[in-house]
């Protein structure tokens, strides 16, 4: 076990920055690079309609089930190669997976995000390829999603969690 | 070449696109050591723009910029798909779920989203209110509150053998599954479709 399962100091979100070092610049490319590709499978395997997700919903399609469950797979597998042969970042860095703890609002979250997922036909990455691909309007849905985080954040120690 | 962007150009099956974006994990960790999640995102964004003061929003966000970038290009990587390989054809949407639409008033298949609700004629009407400020709404609270999205959960978490991921995910489907064949269809009348 080379990977270092460290909490993050100053917070868990579901994408810590685990780097020692710091990027700025041009050093920052590479995450654009790897954003154009992944807005693109999001367009190309129609990942981004509406329709795929009633359709997932609905269980009248595999498509969403086959796309969600392979990347598991294959995200599964990448960890555990990465676990057993201690690969390190580019930096050099341990690879370090931050423990998720368990809450509450996991489950009334997860729910409520759930409710969301079903009428909007997107969970938030979606949200962005769906504005990128033309459909202006959802720069609304994102605003909304934006309040809707900030509201969690101003009544966050007031839920159950 | 042409040949090539016509193959492109096809919709990608899910055996194509499900192991890219699980590519996404090992490629994040690799080039910076990063979690792959997208909502917290939106967490950035209410961090720099109107913090006000409250402590879940009152952190180092300058060493997350990369997740803001990582965004933008998926905006980018939606206007390239769709700008240079898009599909001619209409999308093939299961007969089932057509009917059961069509019976909801949705009549506009054509498009990946259809136009009978994502319009910007519907901006200032109910049905507005009910998908774009309702619905986002619920998406940006519920992953908030759940602490990770499709990605950070459903991808991210489980590839990771989190079982508290596992659980998010099911209330995810749960919640799905509940706003589809129980409230939407009311919701959507009272809407005025």
């Amino acid at each position: 076990m080379k990977v270092a399962e460290k909490e993050i100091e100053e917070f868990v979100c579901d994408a810590p920055n685990a780097q020692d070092k710091s990027e700025r610049g041009l050093a920052l490319l590479k995450y654009l690079i790897l954003g154009v590709l992944f807005g693109i499978v999001f367009v190309k395997a129609e990942i981004i309609s509406w329709f795929r997700i009633q359709e997932m919903f609905r269980m009248t399609s595999f498509h969403m089930y086959g796309v969600i469950g392979s990347a598991i797979v294959t995200g599964i597998i990448s960890i555990q190669l990465i676990k057993r042969f201690g690969i390190k970042s580019v930096a050099g860095e341990l690879i370090t997976i931050p423990t998720k703890v368990f809450k509450k609002g996991q489950i009334y979250g997860g729910f409520i995000f759930g409710l969301g997922w079903a009428l909007t036909g997107a969970c938030p990455g979606p949200l962005f390829a769906q504005i990128g691909s033309g459909f202006t309007v959802i720069i609304i849905t994102l605003l909304a999603a934006i309040a809707g985080t900030w509201v969690y954040g101003k009544f966050a120690d007031r839920l159950p969690n | 070449m042409n040949t090539f962007i016509e193959w492109l150009s096809q919709p990608w099956p899910w055996y194509v696109a499900g192991p890219m974006i699980g590519l996404t994990v090992p490629a994040l960790l690799i080039i910076g050591n990063k979690s792959f999640g997208i909502s917290s995102s939106l967490r950035h964004v209410c961090a720099i723009c109107i913090p006000a003061g409250i402590p879940f929003f009152n952190y180092n966000w300058k060493k997350e910029t990369w997740n803001l970038i990582f965004v933008l290009g998926i905006l980018i990587g939606g206007f390239v798909a769709t700008t240079f390989i898009s599909d001619p054809n209409e999308i093939v949407i299961a007969a089932d779920t057509q009917q059961e639409l069509a019976a909801l008033g949705i009549t506009d298949f054509s498009g990946l989203m259809p136009a009978d609700i994502f319009s910007w004629e519907n901006v200032f009407t109910a049905k507005g209110l009910l998908f774009f400020v309702f619905g986002g709404f619920l998406v940006g609270f519920g992953t908030r509150y759940a602490g990770g999205c499709t990605s950070g959960h459903a991808i991210m978490g489980i590839s990771a053998l989190q079982w508290p991921s596992l659980v998010a995910t099911i209330f995810f489907m749960l919640g799905g599954f509940l706003m589809t064949h129980v409230i939407m269809e009311p919701l959507m009348k009272l809407v005025g479709f």
